[in-house]
């Protein structure tokens, strides 16, 4: 076995089990195969009316379902399913009983339109304030609710049946919420304070007012018909994200505890960083320099030159903003090399899943780098001639993967990179 | 193979402190107002629940666009300017070198609502003429673009970056009361291990919203009636939600010193526990066990809760309390309402003042729960359990 810290000292952490549920399939051999075959996961929305929005297409998951239904529900059961794949594969700890801390990425949680209006009907009235709601919200008939829309409710839960140790971590980042938590992971295991943790980001929140505030906020594509053809990550036609759900599980061990009980090691996460960028709520700095400095602080969190990295696994949300800057800033950090690196977006199959998507997409870098196979960027049908990429466009590419950085951007200024290598020789 | 070892914790205090709430602003006059044993609170304007309203407050000395204050709802409005406050006490207000690479977590809930436009899509589906779709187009013509972003958790820190230029890292943590325990944790463990040399850790809630009053009252947790010490809710518990931001700066002891920063105190440890709550007693086994880990010298010290006063959470809290009768305990739910996210780093606020001051506030309490205490505590615990989960505490103590 090769040393169990990194150059820097630290304890190298690795991945020994991953779980991915998305519009795709559940699992990571249906993800797998659907995603190399350059299959979309997006589909005309039928969980509720779309009479009325902008954009009518998301990346659901319409193959599971819970009961009552809630967005907050579906998060949690897909977190709970991307998990248990992790650790059966992991073959960590006992039956409920994760020897480690939970990171969980989650939205915000807020009551939702369905129990509001059920609150609303309670009344009895058909003219109500909201003190007539506050009237009848209480004496236990609406208890359940509490439960549910509890921000912590989510994590509370998957801290109880996988039995994870301490207080479990709810946290959101925005769109780079999945790549935090893979962060506060691998941060706790470099301080010693375990020697395993759980990072799970889930998302299961396409619900009316969730499609709405993105939509008003012009984010979302609306080139609804057909569905599969929307998300155009890099392409001079593309207008936006499309919502999406979905769920990704890593157990992170120290490499040295991994080794210790013989599990099998399907990666390494080498290096995290972030930085803010104050600029907007919404919009980059124009400079691109919190971006080029969050790549450039992961390259050195992960002891990497840029030549080092030979795929770049894009935030690539396709909208016209993010796809510039990601090209731009890239661009300025890997310079010559540029050329060089092979960059996908999965994005263009199974949508963005938001909360998800930071760790979604580092299990579909390690599986690029298990299989040294990289998925497509599919509905690269008009190359934006401003993206100077090397997208893999429309089919799958064979290729020699021994580092991928995965990019995470969100709003708020939240910009987010992980490296994830192979294991260490 | 060598075993790398790892280096000593580093040393970490408490720089800043910034507090907003019913009780005014400034550390000048929270510690005026709990040394006169002053609370505020509000009984009409939600009777029968009662509140803690934010006290006037002017936003423009923190935050100086009104376009700002614009995107913002009145949680982010209060959090931003708690966060320039303490700042401001840190003395890094504007040091962009300094702020370009401070870390913050901030502990958030989130979600104003616009309640005008809620209660017309309720009252019209209550009436049954709502056709499919209906929910979509009155969404799609009256929300407001922009509420999305006075309600997005994350964007408070991404305010406070904005406005005050804190663009180290951000990172916002959830799940109510636990979630500034796990903040303030994992800034600590951070600035310890050397991952972090400086940190803006809070959180900021208004407790001034009638949706948020139904929230809490699907479990019964509200207060009504009359108003009562914490302690003295006796048969009538519940919280009083208060309006209140409370951020705190910590950083190593050498970059303080480096720069040369005066200390409130020391953090000395943060614990975080999730006890199961199915279980009776638990809250109190979870508290006894944490207790031992701290490093209290003492059975003298000092103990400031954020108790919520709704039951069974508050009489276990009281059962782990018996157990160490020489505390001298104070309550800032009775201070300053339940606060959710805002409760720990209040404790954590009052503790660091208190051991500046050279003493503790006086009890405000008529149970006799909480008693007087004489001299200089050296060492103050604080201690958090959530309305309905979530239990931590920490040590803070004074640098001589």
């Amino acid at each position: 076995m090769s040393a169990p810290t990194d150059k820097f000292g630290r304890p190298i952490v690795v991945v020994t089990g991953m779980g991915v549920v998305t519009s795709l399939g559940a699992g990571k051999t249906d993800n797998w195969t659907r995603l190399t075959a350059g299959e979309s996961g997006i589909r005309t929305v039928t969980r509720f009316p779309v009479d009325g929005l902008r954009s009518t297409m998301a990346g659901t998951i319409d193959f599971v379902s819970v009961d009552p239904v809630t967005s907050t529900g579906l998060t949690e059961k897909l977190a709970k399913m991307a998990t248990e794949e992790a650790l059966e594969q992991a073959a960590i700890g006992g039956k409920a009983d994760f020897p480690g801390p939970l990171f969980l990425a989650v939205a915000p949680v807020e009551v939702e339109w369905p129990q509001r209006l059920a609150i609303g009907r309670e009344t009895g009235k058909t003219e109500f304030t909201y003190d007539d709601v506050l009237r009848i919200s209480g004496g236990g008939k609406f208890t359940e609710f509490h439960h549910r829309f509890m921000f912590g409710s989510v994590a509370s839960h998957l801290a109880e049946t996988f039995g994870t140790k301490g207080s479990p971590i709810s946290l959101s980042t925005a769109c780079a919420s999945g790549a935090t938590a893979i962060q506060l992971g691998v941060e706790s295991i470099r301080r010693g304070e375990a020697d395993a943790a759980l990072c799970v980001a889930t998302d299961g929140s396409v619900n009316p007012e969730a499609m709405v505030r993105f939509s008003l906020l012009s984010a979302l594509s609306t080139q609804n018909d057909p569905p599969q053809a929307a998300s155009k990550p890099f392409s001079k036609n593309r207008d936006g994200f499309v919502m999406a759900e979905g769920a990704g599980a890593m157990v992170l061990e120290s490499y040295q505890s991994a080794k210790a009980r013989g599990a099998k090691i399907l990666g390494v996460v080498a290096g995290c960083g972030e930085l803010t960028d104050s600029f907007h709520r919404t919009r980059s700095s124009p400079d691109g320099k919190p971006i080029i400095g969050c790549m450039r602080k992961t390259l050195a969190d992960a002891g990497l030159e840029p030549e080092q990295i030979d795929h770049i696994n894009a935030h690539g949300t396709a909208t016209p903003e993010n796809d510039k800057m990601e090209y731009n800033t890239t661009a300025v950090v890997f310079g010559d090399h540029l050329p060089k690196i092979p960059v996908s977006s999965n994005k263009s199959m199974v949508g963005h899943t938001i909360s998800a998507a930071g760790a979604v997409e580092a299990v579909f870098s390690l599986l690029t780098l298990e299989h040294q196979r990289i998925p497509p960027t599919i509905n690269y049908e008009i190359p934006d001639p401003a993206i100077l990429f090397d997208v893999v466009g429309n089919k799958a590419r064979d290729a020699r993967v021994t580092a991928v950085m995965s990019n995470s951007f969100g709003f708020g200024g939240q910009n987010a990179s992980l490296i994830l290598t192979r294991e260490p020789a | 193979m060598t075993e790398p070892q790892p280096s000593p914790a580093k040393e970490v205090w408490i720089t800043g402190i910034g507090i907003v709430s019913s009780l005014g602003e400034g550390l000048d006059a929270h510690w005026d107002a709990v040394n006169q044993k002053r609370i505020n609170t509000e009984a009409q304007r939600y009777a029968p629940y009662i509140v803690h309203p934010l006290a006037p407050v002017s936003f423009d000395a923190q935050i100086p666009k009104k376009g700002d204050q614009r995107q913002m709802e009145a949680w982010q409005r209060i959090g931003t300017y708690a966060a320039g406050l303490a700042l401001d006490s840190a003395g890094i207000k504007g040091n962009t070198e300094i702020l370009g690479r401070t870390d913050m977590i901030v502990a958030a809930g989130g979600g104003e609502r616009d309640l005008a436009v809620d209660l017309a899509i309720m009252n019209t589906d209550a009436r049954g003429n709502s056709a499919p779709g209906f929910l979509n187009e009155r969404l799609m013509n009256d929300l407001r673009p922009t509420l999305f972003l006075a309600q997005l958790s994350n964007l408070l820190a991404g305010n406070i970056a904005i406005v005050h230029g804190v663009c180290g890292t951000s990172r916002t943590f959830m799940g109510e009361e636990a979630a500034s325990i796990d903040a303030a944790r994992i800034a600590l463990a951070r600035i310890e291990s050397g991952q972090s040399d400086i940190a803006l850790v809070g959180a900021a809630h208004n407790g001034e919203r009638s949706d948020l009053l139904v929230l809490y009252e699907f479990g019964d947790f509200n207060l009504t009636g009359e108003f009562a010490p914490v302690w003295a809710r006796g048969g009538n518990s519940g919280f009083a939600l208060g309006s209140a931001g409370c951020f705190l700066v910590l950083e190593s002891r050498e970059h303080a010193e480096a720069r040369g920063a005066k200390p409130y105190a020391r953090l000395a440890k943060v614990i975080a526990d999730l006890a199961n709550r199915k279980q009776p007693g638990a809250v109190t086994q979870s508290l006894q066990a944490m207790w031992p880990k701290l490093g209290v010298a003492t059975d003298k010290a000092s103990l400031i809760t954020g108790a919520t006063g709704v039951e069974p959470v508050t009489s276990e809290e009281k059962a782990f309390l018996a157990q160490h009768p020489g505390l001298a305990v104070r309550a800032t739910g009775t201070i300053f309402g339940h606060t959710l996210e805002t409760q720990f780093p209040l404790g954590l606020a009052l503790a660091a003042l208190s051991l500046s001051r050279g003493a503790l506030f006086p009890p405000n309490d008529p149970t006799g729960l909480e008693v007087e205490m004489r001299g200089a505590p050296d060492q103050i615990v604080v201690m958090g359990a959530g309305h309905w989960q979530g239990e931590g505490m920490a040590l803070v103590e004074a640098i001589k």
